[in-house]
């Protein structure tokens, strides 16, 4: 699986979601592969991706929301998992896309192949913790994530070729308030 | 001013999230934002991920105010530059001053006269409140944050809130 089948297979099965979009490729992917106004995609402030899913999730309380993060991202600011699991807002998903690599500054190795992530988030108190390597085990996952109460954690295992997409043709401002507007008018 | 006063002050400035990491300066308000019912207060572990929560929060329809000591504004200077001023994202900063003086322990010194630099810097406006008028730089602060859609900040000494 590479990321771009994560993204399809994410955003074919999301409904009414606020999603946070970590920096790198990451964002541009899911800009490019469906851009909606509900997405909010990070252009710097790397490692923040969970720490702003949380504010929208406590913020926003009836709403499902869904923190696409990335491996070195995570592992910038694991402490962050602590804040989630204790807060343990029940609309929050945090899937990471694990390519085992830093893709957008050259493909340099991140350490996450030596972490067992899901275990991290269960100590950190998550309710639950996944993981897939495969469609249908994504898809699986993905499911009962949205079945049950979380926070729930997902780590997908993608293969490192480089997948360069543009960078997302949307001022960070406008984002921002697109985002803010989108979520605040259609409160589900 | 009492810690709980301050509360009051932010709250009817319609702040309504409050996250952060504890500093001794800050210490009677944030007593009060974690007993009291009235706050939301969500504990961070570091000032960074204040700022990415607050910033979420935000865009959820609250209006955030972040905690921290002014040595954690090393920490989170990327958070405050290429999140909060690059998406436009009107944030209060409540920054306990340590090292304002030079008889601060040692390893306060060096941050605390750097820190109003360090702010101005990076482009973010503060004000350093005193006793008797830490309700009118709280009005200003929150002001300029809201008409400009940008961070602010109150570098607050020791016992200006107590």
């Amino acid at each position: 699986m590479i990321e771009a089948d994560v993204f399809r297979t994410f955003m074919n099965t999301s409904t009414n979601e606020a999603v946070v979009v970590a920096n790198g490729y990451l964002s541009r992917q899911a800009f490019w592969c469906r851009d909606l106004t509900t997405n909010f995609y990070m252009v710097g402030s790397m490692g923040l991706a969970l720490s702003i899913g949380l504010g929208v999730a406590l913020a926003q309380p009836r709403r499902r929301v869904v923190v696409l993060d990335g491996d070195g991202n995570l592992l910038m600011s694991l402490g962050v998992l602590a804040m989630a699991g204790h807060m343990a807002p029940p609309n929050l998903m945090h899937i990471v896309i694990d390519n085992q690599q830093y893709a957008s500054t050259g493909g340099q190795a991140s350490s996450s192949r030596s972490v067992k992530m899901p275990m991290l988030a269960l100590a950190a108190g998550y309710r639950i913790a996944l993981e897939a390597s495969d469609q249908a085990q994504l898809l699986k996952a993905l499911e009962q994530m949205r079945a049950i109460d979380g926070p729930s954690f997902l780590r997908v295992l993608v293969s490192a070729g480089v997948e360069v997409a543009p960078r997302v043709p949307r001022s960070p401002e406008e984002n921002a308030r697109t985002f803010k507007k989108s979520i605040a008018e259609d409160k589900t | 001013m009492a810690g709980a006063d301050f509360c009051e002050l932010m709250s009817a400035l319609e702040y309504n999230f409050f996250t952060g990491v504890p500093d001794s300066t800050l210490a009677t308000a944030l007593k009060v934002l974690e007993s009291d019912p009235r706050y939301l207060y969500v504990p961070s572990v570091r000032e960074d991920n204040a700022v990415g929560v607050a910033v979420g929060a935000y865009l959820g329809g609250r209006n955030p105010v972040v905690f921290m000591q002014n040595s954690g504004l090393g920490h989170c200077l990327n958070a405050l530059t290429s999140l909060v001023s690059l998406y436009k994202i009107p944030l209060l900063l409540v920054v306990g001053w340590r090292g304002a003086d030079e008889f601060d322990a040692p390893e306060h010194i060096l941050m605390g006269s750097a820190s109003p630099a360090l702010l101005t810097a990076v482009g973010i406006p503060f004000w350093i409140p005193k006793r008797d008028d830490i309700g009118t730089t709280l009005g200003a602060a929150s002001l300029r944050s809201r008409s400009e859609s940008s961070p602010v900040a109150l570098l607050i000494r020791e016992r200006v809130i107590d």
